[in-house]
């Protein structure tokens, strides 16, 4: 079976090391949040300029000077700590954020990646995409593996604009875990019951499958 | 004395001075931090072609979203414009172009040009559609592109308190954009929640140091909430 979202999120939560700094995108990589491992501590960044950021407020807490980078309204851990957006983005760009999950339309064997925009769809823009890509020292995306045409999204090179060159080093899809490396994805974990074979289908770029690849654990 | 007191008391004078053709650029993200009523004053004005600089364009009736709907802007900077269906029909249409600016790098630059910067090189974008016609380089193996600084005829920002000598404090994640912006104007307007007597902001908490602002005026802000997300109260 292919993975559920929280699946994804949990899988990518196994990516998580005690006392990471983190940056999480919009959709799935939110997720992420809800599933740090017992025992280790990590410290959740915000790109409008929030480093400890909480959970959701309760409605007593509401307040709209504290919102997160999708808008929303959220609290600060005890902790926390507020800043400027050039602040934010010196932490980002400045390499100190240790991992970025975020989501893409494709991804290639040369590790670029491209999410922001769809040629001829009304373009919204990159937000933060493009400096969290270019800056994180350790980026998962986060993606189904094929379209919802069954077309795969792990290609040899990108066809969308793209949001950053070779930056892209682990990928975990609805079926498999792979990283990026010498121009090649490595299959590394296949989702419970899902077949080798039915990766290397839906995988449009050059795929790696060394030896025996085990399923994924939760 | 007056020369350092920067209290003005009506909407006019804060934007005093505002022509056609302007760049004005902006604090805020989202609806979070934005100059309600100085935003509110340019509509009154109906000053028009202006050039706006904020990472987001408001929404539909609210925010930079109302200097829309008599068309005011003719060009907006900013790194997301996705919230207003006005936006993209003047898009559409051609009545207004955008310039899609990542959101790190038009910090920086709002940042470079408050400090003297001209332009600066960056990692982010290379090959990307924001890299195209612009200057790269390569520096210790890695390659950059330059990008230049922005400055504003005006910049608008909201704070939480202020004293009469301009010095500001930002209230949480209202702060966003707002200390850059602040340096980035020939005139700086900043509208407050709270003017308080000089001596009661602590000068090592002051977030925007009073020489980069030109006019205070004390808000009524309605705050909107773009995404209003609660969890269970714990025990409910």
């Amino acid at each position: 079976m292919a993975l559920s979202r929280e699946q994804v999120a949990m899988r990518v939560a196994q990516e998580l090391k005690d006392g990471y700094y983190v940056n999480l995108g919009i959709g799935i990589p939110t997720l992420v949040a809800n599933y740090v491992p017992a025992g280790i501590e990590v410290m959740l960044q915000s790109e409008n300029g929030l480093l400890g950021m909480g959970p959701y407020p309760t409605d007593a807490e509401v307040d709209a000077d504290m919102i997160n980078a999708g808008k929303e309204t959220v609290t600060a851990i005890k902790g926390a700590a507020i800043f400027s957006s050039a602040e934010s983005f010196a932490m980002i760009r400045g390499g100190h954020v240790d991992l970025t999950v975020l989501g893409a339309f494709e991804v290639d064997q040369n590790g670029n990646i491209a999410s922001w925009m769809i040629p001829g769809k009304l373009v919204k823009g990159m937000g933060g995409a493009m400096d969290l890509v270019a800056g994180a020292q350790n980026i998962v995306v986060t993606m189904t593996h094929a379209d919802k045409y069954g077309s795969s999204k792990l290609l040899d090179s990108c066809t969308l604009p793209l949001t950053g060159m070779g930056c892209v080093k682990k990928i975990v899809t609805d079926l498999a875990v792979l990283e990026v490396k010498d121009g090649a994805f490595h299959l590394l974990e296949r989702a419970p019951g899902i077949s080798v074979e039915e990766i290397q289908q839906k995988t449009a770029g050059t795929l790696i499958i060394n030896g025996d690849i085990p399923e994924m654990r939760f | 004395m007056a020369g350092f007191n920067k209290v003005v008391s009506s909407y006019d004078e804060a934007m005093a001075g505002l022509e056609n053709g302007m760049t004005v650029i902006a604090g805020g993200f989202g609806l979070c931090g934005i100059p309600e009523g100085l935003i509110a004053q340019i509509k009154t004005m109906g000053t028009r072609d202006l050039t706006v600089v904020s990472n987001n364009c408001g929404v539909d009736g609210f925010g930079l979203g109302v200097l829309l709907e008599d068309r005011q802007i003719k060009k907006m900077v900013a790194s997301y414009v996705g919230e207003n269906a006005l936006f993209e029909k003047q898009l559409l249409s051609g009545e207004l172009e955008v310039e899609l600016t990542p959101q790190g790098t038009l910090a920086e630059k709002i940042r470079a040009g408050g400090a003297g910067i001209p332009a600066f090189f960056t990692a982010t974008g290379y090959g990307t559609p924001v890299a195209e016609g612009k200057e790269t380089r390569e520096i210790n193996g890695r390659n950059y592109v330059l990008e230049p600084a922005i400055t504003g005829d005006f910049a608008i920002v909201r704070a939480w308190k202020a004293d009469r000598y301009g010095n500001l404090v930002f209230r949480h994640t209202a702060m966003n954009f707002n200390p850059m912006v602040a340096t980035a104007g020939k005139i700086t307007v900043a509208e407050v929640e709270e003017i308080v007597e000089p001596g009661e902001l602590e000068p090592s908490q002051i977030h925007t140091p009073g020489i980069y602002v030109q006019r205070v005026i004390k808000g009524n802000f309605e705050k909107r909430i773009e995404r209003r997300m609660v969890r269970q109260g714990e025990g409910a």
